[in-house]
C-alpha cells in the first residue's frame, strides 16, 4: 500500500476528521428478571446504565472490564442486536434509527461485529465463501461479484481461497475460523468493526497472528476498532484510547499512556496491579481486592465500586460520581474518571468536592 | 522455591507415560513420552496451547481417561504405580493421596447437594469417620480457603455462589482428605483477573501450610510465572522445555518456548509488531516424524526431521528437545 498517499478520503466521510464516527450518549439497558408462578418481574439486571462515548475516526478505543461489566451488551446495543432501554447512537453525524438519521439497516453497512466465539458465529452449513458472500449479497450485490469479492477477502486475512473457500467451519481450526469471521464482517466494507473479545479464545501463537492481521487491515482499510476485550495487556497493545466499565458504568476515560501510567480510579487501580507480572522475581504478594465483582441485579447505590473501594466514604453511597476531568491542570483533560476521591492514595487524603455537574 | 528439607524423594513420579486414543478410524497419539518428578512442596507447571496433551496428562495421572484411552509407561505416586492399582484402590487414592481440581467449578461440582454436603461425604468415604467429625472439617476447610461467613456457606448449592467462590469451594473439596499432589487444570482460566490473583495467592498460601506438591496445568504464561517453581513447555504431547521458571522466562531455549513468550502480549508492545509462530499446531492423529515443532521452527534443519530428538540437560537441569539448543546457547 502506497503509505505517503494515504488521505482517508472515504466518499461516505460527512462530517470530516474532526467529527466523532460514533458518539454515544446515556445509553441505558434494564433486563427484566421473572419469577414466580406469575411470571411477574422480580428484579432488574442494570447491564448497561448511561454510558456515555465517542469513537473518533480510524482509532481504536479499547473498552476493558471483567465478566458483568457490561461490554458485550455495549456492543450488541450499538449494533441493534438488542434494543436498547434509551440513549442516543450518532454515526458520522446521523442518529441511528432516527426519522431524520439513519436507518439500522444503513448503520449495519458501515459498522461489523466479530464476536468471541468462532464456530457459532459461523453457520455450519454454509461454505466459508458463502458466508463471507452471504451479506452481500443480501444488500444487492450480484452472486458472482459477491463471490469473487468473498475469495478476495479469503486471501486478504491469510487464507488460501483454493484451499479455504469451499471448507464447512468444522474443517478449520479456530484461529482460521477467526479469520473468516473478520473477512465477513470486513465484507460490506464498513468503517467501523466492534471486536468483542475476537481474539479472547485462541491460543497465545495464534492470537498475536490475528492482532497483527487486525492491525495490517485497519491501516490498508482506514478502519475504526471498537476492542473489547478482559485482557489487560492485549487492550493496551491495540488501543489509541481505553475506557473502564464496572458494574454497567464507565468508570474512567482516556487515552491508552494516561490510563495505562496513571490510573486514577481505585477500580483500575486494582484491574492493573492484578495482572500477573511475567516476572518470578517480583510476584504478586497482597490481593488488590477481595471478593468478586457483585451482581449487577440490584447494584449498589451511588459509586457501584464503593463496595470493595478501600478508600469508600459515605458520599459515595449517596451520589453516582460523574466522568469529569482533573481539576488540576497538569493532568490530561481528555482522561475522565467517575470517583469522588479519584487522587485518593490514602483515605485521610483526599482532593475537594468534584462531583458537581 | 523447592523446599531443602524434602529428603524422602519425590511424591510423585512420572516415567515415559504415552497415551493413545484408538479407535476404529483414528489413531490420536496425545501424550508421547512425559518424564518428571516432583517433590512434596513443589509446583510444576505444564504450560502448553490446546491440544498440547496437558490436560490429557493430568487425567491419566487422576485415572479419569476413558477406557478406549490405552496408557503407557509409569506414574509413581508415594511409591506406588497408580496404572498398576485396581480399580478399588484406585478409588481409595483418588480424593485421597492425590486430588484434582478443574477449570470449570460448576460443572465438577455436584448440583443437588450442597458444598457441607459434598466435603463431609468425601471425608467420610476415605476415613470412615462420623458425620459431625466430617462436617467440622468442612467447616474448618472453608475457612482455610477464606470463605466468608463458612458456616452458612456450608449450606450453599454451587449455583448460589460467585465463580470465585465456587472455585475455593472445590479447592476446599480437593483438599479435604490432605493430598500429597493436587492436581490443578487451568483453575484460573475462567476467572476475571481480580479473582484469578486471589485464587494463584491461596493456592500458593496452601501449599506453604500443607505441603502439598502441585501439578498446574495453564496456557497463561502469566499465570505460570506467578506460581511455578519449575515450568515444563509441552508440545504435541512431549516436553520441549523444563526449568525452574526464572530459566524458562529469563533465558528460553527451545525455539517454541522463545515463540510463545514472544508473541505473548504484554505492556510496552504497543507500536510494534508481534512476532508470531507461522502456522498452528500439528495434528495428533498425524505427527511428523522428529520434531514435531520442526515445521514452524524457522531454525529447522534436515536432523529435526529424522528420528527422536536428543535431550539436552544442562546442570541446573535445565532441559531441552532441540537439535540446535547447543549452538542457540549464546556461549
Amino acid at each position: 500500500m502506497s503509505a505517503a498517499l494515504q488521505i482517508p478520503l472515504d466518499p461516505r466521510d460527512r462530517g470530516g476528521p474532526a467529527q466523532p464516527l460514533l458518539l454515544v450518549e446515556n445509553l441505558r439497558k434494564h433486563f427484566p428478571v421473572r419469577g414466580g408462578i406469575l411470571n411477574r418481574q422480580t428484579a432488574t439486571v442494570q447491564a448497561v446504565d448511561d454510558v456515555s462515548f465517542s469513537v473518533r475516526k480510524g482509532e481504536t478505543l479499547g473498552i476493558v472490564g471483567e465478566s458483568g461489566c457490561g461490554k458485550s451488551t455495549t456492543a450488541r446495543l450499538l449494533m441493534r442486536l438488542i434494543e436498547p432501554d434509551a440513549g442516543d447512537v450518532i454515526f458520522d453525524g446521523d442518529a441511528v434509527g432516527d426519522r431524520r438519521g439513519i436507518s439500522v439497516n444503513d448503520m449495519r453497512r458501515q459498522m461489523q461485529m466479530v464476536f468471541q466465539d468462532s464456530y457459532t458465529s459461523l453457520n455450519p452449513r454454509m461454505t466459508m465463501v458463502e458466508s463471507i458472500a452471504y451479506a452481500p449479497r443480501m444488500h444487492g450485490t450480484p452472486r458472482r461479484e459477491a463471490i469473487d469479492r468473498a475469495e478476495m477477502l479469503l486471501h486478504r486475512v491469510g487464507l488460501n481461497p483454493r484451499q479455504y473457500a469451499r471448507r464447512y467451519p468444522h474443517e478449520l481450526s479456530g484461529g482460521q475460523r477467526q479469520r473468516v469471521n473478520i473477512a465477513r464482517a470486513l465484507a460490506l466494507e464498513p468503517r467501523l468493526v466492534i471486536l468483542d473479545e475476537a481474539v479472547a479464545a485462541l491460543d497465545k501463537s495464534v492470537e498475536a497472528q490475528v492482532l497483527n492481521l487486525l492491525g495490517e487491515l485497519k491501516e490498508s482499510l482506514n478502519l475504526t476498532y471498537l476492542f473489547i476485550s478482559h485482557d489487560l495487556n492485549v487492550v493496551e497493545y491495540m488501543s489509541d484510547r481505553v475506557m473502564v466499565m464496572y458494574l454497567g458504568r464507565v468508570v474512567e476515560a482516556g487515552p491508552v499512556e494516561s490510563i495505562y501510567r496513571h490510573p486514577r480510579h481505585p477500580y483500575t487501580r486494582a484491574l492493573f496491579a492484578s495482572k500477573p507480572t511475567l516476572d518470578p522475581d517480583r510476584r504478586t504478594t497482597e490481593m488488590p481486592l477481595t471478593g468478586d465483582p457483585p451482581n449487577p441485579i440490584n447494584p449498589p447505590s451511588g459509586c457501584r465500586f464503593r463496595t470493595r473501594c478501600a478508600f469508600a466514604q459515605p458520599r459515595c453511597a449517596e451520589r453516582v460520581p460523574e466522568l469529569l476531568a482533573p481539576v488540576a491542570g497538569d493532568a490530561d483533560a481528555s482522561h475522565v474518571v467517575a470517583c469522588h476521591v479519584p487522587e485518593a492514595q490514602t483515605p485521610k487524603h483526599h482532593t475537594t468536592e468534584v462531583g458537581h455537574a | 522455591m523447592p523446599d531443602g528439607s524434602m529428603v524422602q524423594g519425590p511424591v510423585l513420579r512420572v516415567e515415559d507415560l504415552t497415551v493413545r486414543f484408538t479407535r476404529r478410524d483414528t489413531d490420536v497419539a496425545a501424550v508421547n513420552g512425559v518424564n518428571f518428578s516432583l517433590n512434596a512442596g513443589e509446583t510444576l507447571t505444564i504450560l502448553g496451547e490446546s491440544g498440547s496433551g496437558k490436560s490429557v496428562s493430568l487425567k491419566a495421572m487422576m485415572g479419569l481417561l476413558p477406557g478406549y484411552a490405552r496408557i503407557d509407561g509409569r506414574i509413581w505416586l508415594n511409591g506406588r504405580d497408580m496404572l498398576t492399582l485396581p480399580e478399588a484402590e484406585l478409588r481409595k487414592v483418588r480424593g485421597g493421596a492425590i486430588s484434582m481440581i478443574f477449570q470449570e467449578p460448576m460443572a465438577a461440582l455436584d448440583p443437588v447437594y450442597t458444598i457441607g454436603e459434598q466435603i463431609a461425604e468425601t471425608i467420610v468415604q476415605h476415613e470412615g469417620c462420623s458425620k459431625d467429625t466430617a462436617w467440622k472439617r468442612a467447616l474448618g476447610l472453608l475457612e482455610q480457603v477464606k470463605i466468608p461467613s463458612a458456616a452458612r456457606r456450608l449450606k450453599n448449592y454451587p449455583h448460589e455462589m460467585s465463580g470465585g467462590m465456587r472455585q475455593r469451594a472445590m479447592i476446599a473439596l480437593a483438599l479435604a482428605c490432605s493430598p500429597s499432589v493436587l492436581l490443578a487444570d487451568e483453575p484460573t482460566t475462567a476467572l476475571d483477573v481480580t479473582v484469578q490473583i486471589q485464587i494463584l495467592l491461596l493456592l500458593r498460601q496452601l501449599q506453604q501450610e500443607l505441603g502439598m506438591a502441585i501439578v498446574f496445568v495453564t496456557h497463561d504464561v502469566g499465570a505460570a510465572a506467578e506460581i511455578s517453581d519449575r515450568i515444563a513447555v509441552m508440545y504435541a504431547g512431549r516436553f520441549a522445555e523444563t526449568g525452574t521458571t526464572r530459566q524458562i522466562m529469563r533465558q528460553p531455549l527451545h525455539p517454541y518456548t522463545k515463540g510463545l513468550l514472544a508473541s505473548t502480549v504484554h505492556g510496552g508492545m504497543r507500536g510494534t509488531r508481534l512476532e508470531t509462530i507461522p502456522g498452528s499446531p500439528p495434528n495428533l492423529a498425524h505427527l511428523p516424524p522428529g520434531c514435531a515443532f520442526a515445521p514452524r521452527c524457522r531454525y529447522a534443519v534436515d536432523a529435526c526431521r529424522q528420528g527422536d530428538i536428543p535431550v539436552v540437560t544442562d546442570e541446573t537441569g535445565h532441559m531441552a528437545r532441540c537439535v540446535r539448543v547447543e549452538e542457540a546457547v549464546p556461549a
